[in-house]
């Protein structure tokens, strides 16, 4: 986890990922994520095998591990359920890219270490099954391969640049999440004797 | 002294960092006098809080744990769930915790247990936390990883936000109270209209509303995309603060000249009996437009509408009818209390006597839990607060939100319709919606 230094804070194994995208609309609330009648667990894998059930039945049997979501505005929107970000990244999401974000899934994202990134262009501009390289270190996202073009021919102005996080919140992201970032800083104020 | 004019919010969250002044955008770490978790967010926050490995939480006093969603127990995992936040209560000695059949639907049980005063600063791992702001409090949601932290610490970060100013002003007529004015203001910023912003209301419509319709109103504010909702504090606020035993209010003002992304000025005498139509908070009508639609559910409750005046709107309606063949009834008070004060009123026996169920408190059917969930194909007008797809049951069913007065007059009539319908004339407001 130490060994995480990127600028975008994208908590990630890897710098760099690529996968296939898996476009959806504005407005996707967390209870088409993970409707409540799974919430009587908060076990990542069972709530993983419903992940946005509701809105795609296929969803989880269309996606591969490294995947990237897309979405238009206002993503996770609704309830505070945890269990959304939980299901999407033990589903093996790699990233969630979306025009904009509702705040608590914003922070359950950072809080959990799902990797996300606001860009709206880019959410705009991806379709189902293209295919985009992401470095989380600059935050580009880079189309490479285009659904509807077979992968063979790119337009000119496929990369875009996610917003970059605030310091503090990269803190979080660096330290692996926010249970390790305060499990740290309690560690610290004893050793200060504080 | 500031010298930075701040919101109502920003005031709030100032004093709570530390800090002489704040300003939008700015990341603080605040100290929080109250934190919440409910059955379904308390467990995962538990085993987070256990990771963190500091074995004590950092002040019991300021916990507060909510038996209320999928209990009385829905199933051998929702009593598994429960029992977690049980024994977390009783190990980390934690007072503030409600068992089934002591407490309530938890954002209708915190404020009338005195556990919330102006001033105060709260997270909660409910979006609906938001609610609390009808007392002047900074009140707002959070997932279950930031609630376990925050119980290590007492604290929290926030980004300060800036807000919308809304204006209220002229009366309230006939049947329409909190619930008409907040789909009303969704349906025009829209569902992310709020974004990471506080909504701030203010103006001399304020006064004529009651308690439960401010905390109706702030409880949607997630609905809007909100942080917060914030409500001034006036004499009401005060007599509700003193008759429920809270701790002394502290009191924030907006500055005058305080910066606001936007003012929107909503004139109450003009808004209508107001609906929300599948599948968005948004996606408003006037009642009056989608009378005669065919429903097969009524559910009266919430944490939303779940007060003692919202039942005593819809058993005004309600009294001496029939709930039409076609509908199955819900009412659930919010709390125990509401329960009681129901009973004594003789509420329940409008209700009863109708043909509908009073269930214990519970958030049940809101959220497609229990308690009424719904199946393929059929459509429930409800006075809750979400009507995404899958909400209340089924993929293919339908959740039309409304207040209290549509809620029960759709229920007699057996497809969506006005008090009027129902009724000849609407009582006094000062009648519905005293204390």
């Amino acid at each position: 986890m130490n060994s995480m230094k990127n600028n975008t804070g994208i908590p990630h194994a890897a710098k760099t990922v690529q996968g296939r995208t898996h476009v959806y609309g504005d407005n996707i609330d967390t209870d088409v994520i993970i409707p409540a009648r799974y919430l009587n667990t908060s076990d990542p894998r069972e709530l993983a095998a419903h992940c946005l059930e509701d809105l795609d039945p296929e969803f989880i049997n269309k996606i591969q591990p490294g995947d990237i979501l897309v979405a238009g505005e206002n993503f996770g929107c609704g309830s505070s359920r945890e269990h959304a970000p939980i299901a999407i990244k033990a589903a093996g999401i790699a990233c969630v890219i979306a025009a904009s974000f509702a705040r608590i899934f914003y922070r359950n994202a950072i809080n959990i270490g799902l990797p996300i990134l606001e860009c709206p262009d880019a959410a705009r501009a991806l379709h189902s099954g293209d295919m985009v390289a992401l470095d989380f270190e600059t935050g580009e996202i880079r189309l490479i391969a285009t659904a509807a073009e077979g992968g063979t021919t790119l337009p000119s102005n496929c990369i875009w640049k996610a917003q970059p996080f605030p310091l503090f919140i990269r803190d979080i992201i660096e330290a692996g999440g926010l249970v390790e970032a305060t499990r740290r800083r309690l560690a610290q104020k004893r050793r200060s004797g504080v | 002294m500031h010298d930075r004019p701040m919101t109502m919010s920003q005031k709030i969250l100032a004093q709570k960092a530390g800090l002489e002044q704040v300003e939008a955008g700015q990341l603080i770490e605040a100290e929080l006098d109250l934190m919440l978790g409910n059955d379904i967010t308390a467990a995962p926050a538990i085993v987070e809080f256990g990771r963190i490995g500091c074995g004590r939480v950092h002040d019991p006093g300021r916990i507060a744990l909510v038996s209320d969603h999928f209990t009385p127990n829905k199933d051998i995992k929702a009593a598994e769930q429960a029992g977690i936040m049980r024994r977390f209560a009783r190990d980390q000695r934690i007072s503030h915790y409600w068992e089934t059949g002591r407490g309530g639907i938890e954002h209708a049980l915190l404020p009338e247990q005195g556990l919330i005063t102006a001033g105060d600063c709260i997270i909660g791992a409910d979006s609906h936390t938001c609610t609390y702001g009808a007392l002047g409090a900074f009140a707002t949601g959070v997932g279950s990883t930031d609630l376990a932290c925050a119980m290590a610490t007492g604290r929290t970060w926030f980004k300060v936000p800036s807000a919308l100013k809304i204006e209220l002003v002229g009366r309230l007529s006939g049947w329409v109270s909190g619930k008409d004015i907040v789909l009303h203001l969704i349906g025009k910023i829209g569902v992310d209209g709020a974004r990471y912003r506080s909504l701030e209301f203010i103006g001399e419509g304020v006064g004529q509303l009651a308690m439960d319709e401010r905390f109706t109103i702030a409880n949607m504010g997630i609905e809007a995309g909100a942080k917060n909702a914030i409500f001034p504090v006036d004499e009401r606020t005060r007599e509700y603060l003193t008759l429920v035993g809270a701790r002394t209010p502290q009191i924030f003002d907006a500055d005058p000249d305080a910066a606001y992304d936007a003012v929107i000025t909503l004139n109450l005498s003009q808004i209508p009996l107001t609906v929300a139509m599948p599948h968005l908070p948004s996606n408003t009508r006037e009642a009056a437009q989608v009378c005669g639609m065919p429903i097969d559910q009524v559910v009266i409750g919430s944490c939303t509408n779940g007060h003692i005046s919202d039942l005593r709107v819809a058993a005004a309606i309600m009294k001496e009818k029939k709930v039409a063949e076609s509908v199955r009834c819900i009412v659930i008070p919010g709390t125990q209390r509401i329960y009681r004060q129901a009973l004594r009123e003789g509420l329940l026996d409008i209700f009863i006597e109708a043909g509908a169920v009073v269930s214990p408190p519970t958030c049940g059917p809101c959220l497609g839990g229990h308690m009424g969930v719904l199946g393929r194909g059929e459509r429930a007008v409800s006075t809750t607060n979400r009507n995404f797809v899958g909400r209340m049951g089924h993929v293919e069913s339908e959740v039309i939100l409304a207040g209290p007065a549509v809620a029960a007059a759709s229920a007699i009539a057996g497809a969506v319709a006005t008090p009027e319908h129902i009724v000849s004339e609407s009582p006094e407001r000062e009648e519905l919606f005293r204390p």
